[in-house]
């Protein structure tokens, strides 16, 4: 140990400030860095799963149209003779 | 001889090796990095002439060197997928630019912290300060370009041409010191086969070194898996893991609100 005290250890031997501020600053831009990398893969995830759930009820609607479209090809001439 | 890399040419692959890696990485970061920021903070020995404040040494150098690192990494990357058009080294290329540009801000900042008790300045318009600065213009041009279009393979081309012509300002960066007349002091570690500097400060910079390193390295990780599955979206492989993953979170929601 280099240092007597923690108040030793806090003033660096009067460079406490510039010491503390480096260290601060690092720490604080990593952990940013880290919380945004990890929170940007679920946000990715939660994306994709949107897109692809938008994309399955625009099928499922495209589906029922066409489905609805040929029911009232087939019953059209039905209507008519009645 | 090198077909054992093909496999990981594949993006399904690349995911899952990368998800496995991750643990074993971080927990060797937390290791070294805790032992090395304690070593250096509290029991490597003060430098005779410039006392305490020396101690920045121990993230400065490691950050500076691994922004230069990364940029590297980075350009190979970027000169493989446009000679090969090999896509995969774009997603990679697209995670490594916000982790250099990180570190070479943690490089300036705790420099300049570092300048201010030492040269009486915060900050000077000298060789190595201006090229480490332009650096971060790079970084930050790459990450805006890869940004800028909806197509990831025309951003990763145009970020690509940004960042093999950026390559020139690496050997500005190091030779710097030498070339010009600066006030920032030549490099006490690097000198082939005999550092400058005593063992029992040597030691705590190799862990603060390693440790740095084994961080870049396990958010690329992190970030090479986003951006794979960002470019591989409409892919099954990648459409089953997220209504997985999906399924996983509403049943987890499920149980938290049965408690």
């Amino acid at each position: 140990m280099q240092f007597d005290s923690f108040s030793a250890f806090i003033n660096m031997g009067g460079y406490g400030f510039y010491v503390w501020l480096s260290f601060g600053v690092s720490t604080a831009l990593i952990t940013g860095l880290i919380y945004s990398s990890i929170t940007g893969h679920t946000k990715v995830i939660k994306n994709i799963a949107t897109r692809q759930q938008r994309e399955d009820k625009l099928r499922k609607v495209r589906k029922d149209r066409k489905n609805a479209q040929t029911n009232t090809q087939t019953n059209a001439p039905n209507e008519v003779t009645q | 001889m090198w077909k054992w890399l093909h496999p990981y040419a594949n993006p399904e692959v690349s995911y899952h090796f990368t998800g496995r890696l991750i643990p074993w990485l971080s927990a060797l970061t937390a290791l070294f990095l805790s032992i090395g920021i304690v070593w250096a903070l509290a029991f490597a020995p003060a430098d005779y002439q410039q006392g305490d404040s020396f101690r920045i040494f121990y993230i400065h150098v490691p950050a500076a060197s691994l922004s230069m690192g990364i940029y590297l990494g980075m350009a190979i990357a970027a000169f493989t997928s446009m000679v090969w058009q090999f896509k995969l080294a774009d997603a990679s290329a697209a995670a490594m630019a916000p982790v250099g540009a990180v570190f070479t801000a943690i490089a300036l900042i705790t420099g300049a912290a570092w300048g201010k008790p030492m040269w009486g300045t915060w900050w000077i318009w000298d060789a190595r300060l201006t090229s480490e600065l332009i650096l971060l213009f790079l970084y930050l041009g790459v990450i805006a370009l890869h940004n800028a279009f909806e197509d990831k393979n025309l951003a990763g081309k145009a970020a690509g041409i940004l960042t093999l012509v950026g390559v020139i300002n690496l050997p500005i960066i190091k030779y710097s010191v030498e070339w010009w007349n600066t006030l920032h002091q030549g490099s006490t570690v690097s000198k082939l086969g005999k550092p400058s500097m005593s063992i029992d400060m040597l030691w705590p910079f190799l862990f603060c070194f390693l440790g740095f390193a084994l961080l870049v390295g396990t958010i690329i990780c992190i970030r090479f898996r986003s951006e794979i599955l960002n470019r591989n979206s409409i892919r099954p492989w990648v459409r089953t893991l997220v209504s997985e993953h999906l399924s996983k979170h509403i049943a987890q929601e499920k149980n938290n609100a049965v408690r």
